[in-house]
């Protein structure tokens, strides 16, 4: 076996250029394949820490007839703050957020927002609620970057606040535009406006109630109380899996045609070896090397062309990857339109895994695809192919 | 002596010549507006930012619990109908060729871009039922002399808390309305204009809703024709009567 892996690289080696071509694409494959998984981990891992730390936390409670998609539900979903949690609260562990529908008219335009009571105090999620904290003749209020780019909202706008009580009876208000914070959380940012918790719960006559519960790593997940939901991190961030799903599904389609081209030329170099090279073929088994001892180094000559690609890939691959790492793939369109938790700059993330099954997948198909063409080698006949006899 | 005739005077004065009491105003004004039935076609011309559109319907109504509504152009809107019975609404779409109730938080929505609710559609309590009725003077609105009337809401679910409505001391015609807010806050103005004598009773011929804090020049609504207490058959009044 010794003897088959120097012999397949002193043979590799002299073949030049035909070699270092092969190698050369099976390299940048080997790099592309990295790169692009790394992108999606990369994604993944940002998406859910985003939402984590702005959306969601460790995990929510929410009122039973809570449903985020069907903002007709808000008027019912709103829950006395339990006794249970009120501890959790005090500890900075959990924060209540009541969620009620509003219209804001900017620039005398009617926009239907939800509004959403947060605690000013809270430390439970990155919203900038502190700066609800402030002495203002107006209801001070702060928006997403989205919100107040499709809204042509700044820091200290006035604009007016429409909404209903819980007797269905109109109020209005003015509010201040006091932050715009900007994450990654499309979520948190469309078409809502955040207010001090309890001024909403003033102005809708829900005095110490809320609709959802947002806790972080420190709760200590007990007995869930009447009338509220729990919803794992998970849960929350399985819309974040199934996109990475399909999106992962889309980009096989794209290593499978980057494959396919590298196994082609292996193969058509292997057809070609093994077409030009009978004599050789002959020599071997005249001086004693079976059939499939013949077919053994066909297969490791071609199977070696993975490992010099990984060899190359790692020379430049690794300087390239580390690089991406650190300053991140940007998306050449607009993120925020995606409706997703996707930042505008993406860094892939690689493990040891991904690199090694890439690895071993590649090693794999250029092993399985060098065999089939010299199997060839075996139906020869050992006389006409020292002969140089084409067969 | 001169006392008790002076007392008498007073009271003569407050009685028999004083301003009617605004609840018997709005009660005029609730003989002027509303009939036993009614069949009525309008235009509605909804005034946006940037332009207008103008749609016609014809609508049925007897009292204030049935209400059916046939919108009849612009073509893109044409067939679309609407049918009111009591607290429900139904809405009959004929390019989907679907019938869907407006019930709940749907009814808060906007009726077909106008600066109308189907909420202020659906709301046919009388204003003596909802609101405290207080005469605050006279003014004069487009040249005729009205009573300024506000009203202050007396149960909790109403749209509105506060409403000011100006009514025409002789047709006893509200020729403006303001809805307010909680707060105080103007929210909605309505102003009716041509009032004419039809069947015997006043009537406003164009009334034009205004959401203050929108902008745009408001939804007006002139009725191009209308007939009282005729005869509508039962049929219109059901949901079969949507889709036909």
């Amino acid at each position: 076996m010794w003897l088959a892996i120097k012999l397949a690289y002193r043979n590799l080696i002299g073949a030049g250029l035909r070699t270092w071509l092969n190698v050369l694409v099976l390299s940048f494959s080997f790099v592309v394949i990295i790169w692009m998984k790394g992108i999606m981990v990369g994604w993944d891992y940002q998406a859910k820490t985003d939402m984590t730390n702005w959306q969601i936390g460790a995990g929510q409670y929410w009122h039973e007839n809570y449903d985020p998609y069907d903002p007709f539900t808000f008027d019912e979903s709103h829950i006395e703050i339990p006794e249970l949690l009120k501890s959790e609260i005090s500890n900075q562990n959990i924060t209540p957020m009541l969620i009620a529908q509003g219209t804001i008219y900017p620039q005398g335009r009617m926009q239907s927002v939800v509004l959403k009571g947060i605690d000013p105090t809270q430390k439970v999620l990155y919203l900038p609620s502190e700066k609800l904290d402030t002495a203002i003749t107006a209801l001070p209020a702060f928006v997403g970057q989205l919100m107040a780019s499709s809204m042509k909202l700044t820091v200290g706008d006035r604009v007016m606040l429409r909404w209903r009580d819980e007797n269905g009876t109109f109020d209005a208000a003015e509010i201040e535009i006091v932050d715009i914070f900007s994450s990654n959380v499309p979520a948190v940012e469309t078409g809502q406006v955040y207010i001090p918790l309890d001024k909403l719960q003033q102005m809708i006559g829900l005095e110490n109630r809320a609709t959802i519960f947002t806790f972080n790593e420190n709760f200590k997940k007990e007995n869930t109380p009447d009338g509220l939901v729990l919803k794992s991190k998970d849960e929350l961030t399985k819309a974040v899996d199934d996109m990475i799903k399909t999106k992962n599904s889309g980009q096989s389609v794209f290593y499978f045609i980057l494959i396919l081209l590298v196994m082609l030329a292996i193969f058509d170099t292997q057809v070609l070896s093994i077409f030009r090279r009978q004599k050789e073929i002959g020599t071997y088994i005249a001086l004693g090397y079976t059939r499939r001892q013949v077919v053994g180094l066909f297969t490791v000559e071609g199977g070696m062309h993975a490992i010099l690609a990984a060899v190359v890939a790692a020379a430049y691959g690794i300087p390239f990857l580390a690089w991406q790492a650190k300053v991140g793939f940007t998306m050449p369109v607009d993120t925020s339109e995606f409706g997703m938790a996707i930042a505008q700059t993406l860094y892939p993330v690689y493990g040891v895994g991904l690199v090694l099954a890439t690895t071993c997948i590649v090693l794999i198909v250029t092993t399985i695809v060098s065999y089939f063409p010299s199997r060839k080698i075996a139906r020869m006949n050992p006389t006409e192919a020292l002969r140089g006899k084409i067969q | 002596m001169r006392t008790i005739t002076l007392l008498i005077v007073l009271f003569l004065a407050l009685t028999g010549f004083s301003a009617p009491d605004a609840s018997e105003i709005l009660k005029k004004v609730d003989q002027n507006l509303s009939s036993e039935n009614r069949v009525m076609e309008s235009t509605i011309t909804i005034h946006g930012k940037r332009n207008s559109r103008t749609m016609t319907s014809r609508s049925y109504a007897v009292g204030t619990e049935k209400a059916f509504t046939e919108y009849l152009s612009p073509a893109r809107d044409a067939g679309t109908k609407m049918l009111k019975l009591e607290n429900q609404l139904w809405i009959y779409s004929p390019s989907t060729d679907r019938t869907i109730q407006i019930s709940g938080h749907m009814l808060r929505q906007s009726v077909m871009g106008s600066d109308l609710s189907y909420e202020d559609m659906m709301d046919d309590r009388k204003l003596t039922d909802t609101y405290t009725a207080t005469l605050e003077g006279t003014e004069t609105v487009d040249g005729r002399e009205v009573y300024l009337i506000s009203l202050e809401a007396k149960v909790d679910d109403v749209a509105y808390h506060s409403q000011k409505m100006w009514v025409d001391t002789e047709r006893f015609v509200p020729l403006k309305q303001e809805m307010f807010a909680k707060s105080g806050q103007l929210l909605k103005r309505l102003e009716m204009r041509d009032v004419e004598k039809i069947s015997g009773r006043w009537f406003p011929r164009t009334m034009v809703y205004k959401d203050m804090l929108k902008q745009g020049g408001g939804t007006e609504y002139t009725v191009t024709k209308i007939e009282f207490d005729v005869d509508i058959p039962e049929y219109i009044f059901s949901k079969a009567a949507l889709k036909q």
